[in-house]
């Protein structure tokens, strides 16, 4: 598991070298020019926020019915990503929306749903790191809790207006547009498995210790 | 068996409150000084002593969920202080069956505090919260299950962490904010100057939807989640 860190660490950076290059030779968006750009670099990381936060709750959710700890470490690597990527969107976000729109922020249904989810992943992080022993079951209802509660952020907040582009939008692209979105994409992509595997071989080994730290004191 | 187990629970509850009304007591104390912080920050200037814009009914929503908070950390701590929680997990009897006694008991509390609130907001803010009765009620009872539901299982489970105080709210929020956009949205279309109606209807039933998906969710949950 170890050993496809290190090349996907090195595919990625490779990608992510070559990126602006291609990004640079991408066609301007005849109206917002220049600042659309900003696109290749906040939809993949948005996406797969959204993604991993899905991940992380049906992980978790497994993991309750289970109990294996293979279940729990991957869950608790998904939240760590989802806050990290959320992270990334929500720094180059409001970058493109202030040229964009005018603003730093609107309360639309997509802004308002990423927040929460990030929050609620942030809190996951803060009952892992506070709550004490035992805290791993109670992360994993509240990422279910969490996962359960964003149709209905959406729903709630999609009565309100949106101004947000759809995501339908992302098939019709034309290929000019495309290719470099989906190559940012596959960048950030396999970042995330890197950073995943990265972080589940760490539990791993922490629950080694730990079980060969109990057998020494027997 | 499982609506005796019920009524069994929340009338221990009960019982234990009407003797000491300690949270019934704190908790309307505690929503009546939100209600006056909001009151410096949200009322004009020489005006008429109305809120400004719909703050009326997001003063109304957000009194009632810190009151809540501070009600789940309570019920629980007591439980935890008098060692008995332990002893309510052992007792015979499906789990899901004390999850739902001690959710009934919160939404009782709950409810109550409401009884006292909903009339000094109207009162205080010049807000017609009566006119539609039966919305008003209908969206803060289906608001109240739909937080008290999601709370009473975070404060349970909470209840042997360590920093659970801080914890509670922190957790909290995020999961129940559709249940306050919807309470807060519903109560304000029903208060302004030309009631609308249809939204409000809406809103008790996204607020319909949310508690019976986090009912279920949580009777499915709770066994597995206050395993230790």
């Amino acid at each position: 598991m170890r050993k496809a860190v290190v090349p996907l660490l090195a595919i990625a950076g490779l990608i992510f070298m070559t990126a602006p290059i291609i990004i640079v030779r991408a066609p301007y968006e005849s109206t917002m020019g220049l600042v659309q750009k900003v696109f290749y670099f906040h939809m993949p990381p948005a996406m797969l926020m959204l993604v991993s936060a899905i991940f992380c709750g049906i992980l978790s959710g497994v993991f309750l019915v289970k109990r294996r700890p293979v279940y729990d470490w991957m869950a608790y690597a998904a939240a760590e990503l989802t806050v990290l990527y959320g992270a990334m969107a929500m720094v180059t976000g409001p970058l493109w929306a202030r040229k964009a729109w005018g603003v730093w922020w609107v309360w639309d249904p997509r802004l308002t749903l990423s927040l929460l989810m990030w929050m609620v992943f942030v809190s996951y992080l803060l009952l892992r790191r506070y709550g004490g022993p035992g805290s791993e079951i109670l992360a994993a209802g509240l990422a279910l809790f969490g996962m359960a509660t964003s149709p209905f952020v959406y729903l709630s907040v999609n009565i309100w207006r949106t101004i947000h582009p759809l995501t339908s939008v992302v098939p019709t692209l034309p290929v000019d547009f495309a290719f470099p979105l989906w190559y940012a994409f596959t960048g950030f992509l396999v970042l995330y498995i890197a950073l995943m595997l990265l972080r589940m071989s760490v539990e791993q080994q922490r629950a080694m210790l730990d079980q060969l730290y109990l057998e020494s004191e027997e | 068996m499982f609506w005796r187990i019920v009524w069994i629970v929340a009338r221990k509850d009960l019982a234990i409150e009407a003797r000491s009304r300690e949270l019934i007591n704190t908790t309307i104390f505690f929503a009546l000084s939100c209600v006056v912080v909001f009151s410096v920050s949200f009322v004009g200037e020489g005006g008429d002593g109305r809120a400004i814009g719909d703050a009326a009914a997001g003063i109304l929503w957000v009194a009632i969920a810190f009151s809540g908070t501070l009600a789940l950390g309570r019920t629980f701590e007591r439980e935890r202080y008098g060692d008995t929680l332990r002893a309510l997990l052992m007792a015979p009897g499906s789990r899901a069956a004390i999850y739902v006694g001690k959710l009934v008991g919160i939404v009782a509390l709950l409810i109550a505090t409401e009884i006292i609130v909903v009339p000094l907001i109207a009162l205080l803010f010049q807000a017609k919260l009566f006119e539609h009765m039966l919305l008003t009620s209908a969206l803060l009872v289906f608001g109240t299950v739909g937080f008290a539901t999601v709370g009473t299982l975070f404060a349970a489970m909470l209840a042997r962490a360590r920093s659970r105080d801080v914890l509670l709210p922190i957790l909290l929020y995020p999961v129940t904010i559709p249940v306050m956009i919807a309470g807060v949205r519903g109560t304000s279309a029903l208060l302004a100057v030309e009631p609308q109606l249809d939204m409000a209807r809406l809103w008790v039933m996204l607020l319909l939807a949310f508690d019976v998906v986090f009912v279920t969710l949580a009777l499915w949950t709770f066994e597995s989640l206050m395993t230790e």
